[in-house]
């Protein structure tokens, strides 16, 4: 009970937070659209072939956008020192990072809806986007968790190195390519009108077991991350 | 006194503590301890070991060697990070929180029975009922400060880790901080704290411990001549004798 309320405090002051200063969800939303409006130059709607990529053009720009935010995730906590508050106050670093993630979620998922309409309507796909509509969103909401689990705990992990900018993409994507291949495959064969059965199942139950097996890791390997 | 018994007896043992950067010991075995009620001033020039010491202490990072404990346990257990207050280097706020939201996010977080009551009471005891729904990023620095200093005292801590309390402090933050202090002496509660203020901090001390490169070279109770001269202990047992 006082681990789910000190997760809930958490997250609703990085929520809070976000929200009045814009500093993570702004750039995440302006670098996403960027490169959708881009890739709709670079890609011709009208083919066959970009269909066949969507899933891959889709979730480049969620991993790029997404580490904009969880960047900011333990970085935000420097000024001021708060870092050190959080860790003396009586909550488990499990219960912390769990926050941090939740928070995470809903801001890297926030651009994510945003984004995808914006995906559906530069590059034609609007009817099937709409047609596989909620399998599509399982897939984001699946996807969006293994990378707010990961980028969560490197921004942990990289929080006191001066080039964190730099190094979290470095060690995330790398440690993200069964999730993002699962969620780029399947979005791919959804946008074009196969079901969420065989070969997406499959995939499906990899992107659950991802997502299940790094939170676990990382809530158990926390407490060393923030304290040695 | 066995050790055990003098664990038991003391808020805070050091025992043996040592802290290693790579190879370098930025503290090598060290031995302190502060009974309930006592206030231990840790002394010494920049980059003796005070900082890493009281960090270890908080709980904050880890000693390579030796072991905390503060009343006969752990400093990351729960319950006794929620015995421990902590004023660093930082004020540990945040700017884009307002004053009373800052209180009632770590009275939550440290299970106080009535959080908003508790942040109210403190926002109170440290002036700044007026500007309570005001953002931190909009104080003044003495402002801020005493936030820093309502929300390490909000949870009503039986040990209190102070580092360069005094430093770029107002006159009203430090008599606000004396104030709290000596209430808190007052009710047997345990200070251990790093300072350069010498004649702030011997004022309040019992106790005087000096470290010259990562070691103890001076452990004792504050005497008078200290008081007086807070030179005294330097030149007594510091590098320079």
């Amino acid at each position: 009970m006082n681990f789910a309320r000190n997760v809930l405090v958490i997250a609703v002051k990085d929520l809070r937070a976000e929200i009045r200063t814009k500093e993570a969800i702004n750039a995440s939303f302006a670098f996403a659209l960027v490169i959708l409006l881009l890739f709709s130059f670079a890609f011709d709607p009208e083919a066959e072939t970009t269909r066949e990529i969507s899933g891959g053009l889709l979730w480049i720009v969620f991993a790029f956008a997404g580490t904009l935010v969880l960047n900011r995730s333990f970085a935000r906590e420097l000024p001021n020192d708060c870092l050190d508050a959080l860790i003396a106050a009586p909550i488990s670093g499990a219960a912390l990072y769990l926050g941090k993630a939740l928070a995470n979620y809903v801001l890297v998922l926030a651009m994510e809806l945003v984004s995808l309409p914006v995906f559906a309507i530069f590059n034609n796909v609007t009817r099937p986007v709409s047609q596989q509509i909620w399998p599509i969103l399982l897939v984001i909401a699946l996807g969006t968790w293994g990378l707010t689990v990961i980028g969560t705990i490197f921004s942990a992990l990289t929080v006191n190195i001066r080039l964190r900018e730099v190094m979290l993409p470095m060690l995330t994507y790398p440690i993200l390519v069964p999730a993002l291949m699962g969620a780029m495959l399947m979005t791919s064969s959804l946008v074009m009108g196969k079901p969420l059965a065989g070969d997406n199942l499959t995939w499906l139950k990899m992107l659950v077991g991802f997502d299940l097996i790094y939170t676990a890791a990382s809530l158990a390997l926390v407490e060393i991350v923030l304290v040695g | 006194m066995s050790a055990v018994a003098t664990e038991r007896a003391s808020a805070v043992v050091i025992e043996g503590v040592w802290k290693f950067y790579g190879d370098f010991p930025a503290l090598r075995d060290i031995q302190l301890a502060a009974d309930p009620g006592s206030c231990l001033a840790l002394i010494g020039r920049n980059g003796a070991g005070k900082t890493t010491l009281l960090r270890i202490v908080a709980g904050f990072s880890r000693p390579g060697r030796g072991k905390i404990k503060i009343f006969g346990a752990e400093p990351r257990e729960a319950e006794t990070r929620r015995k421990m207050g902590f004023i660093g280097h930082g004020i540990s706020v945040y700017d884009e929180l307002s004053a009373f939201e800052n209180l009632k996010l770590f009275a939550r977080l440290y299970g106080l029975v009535d959080p908003r009551k508790s942040a109210l009471e403190w926002l109170e005891r440290t002036g700044l009922e007026r500007v309570r729904d005001g953002l931190v990023r909009e104080f003044s620095r003495g402002m801020r400060q005493r936030l820093a200093v309502a929300r390490a005292f909000l949870h009503e801590p039986s040990v209190l880790l102070l580092d360069e309390p005094f430093t770029a402090l107002d006159d009203r933050a430090i008599a606000v901080l004396q104030r709290l202090l000596r209430e808190a002496l007052a009710a047997g509660k345990t200070i251990v704290m790093s300072t350069h203020q010498l004649r702030e901090a011997l004022e309040l001390a019992s106790h005087v411990a000096l470290l010259n490169r990562g070691q103890v070279a001076f452990h004792g109770p504050c005497t008078p001549e200290m008081v007086a001269d807070p030179g005294y202990v330097y030149a007594r047992y510091g590098e320079s004798s």
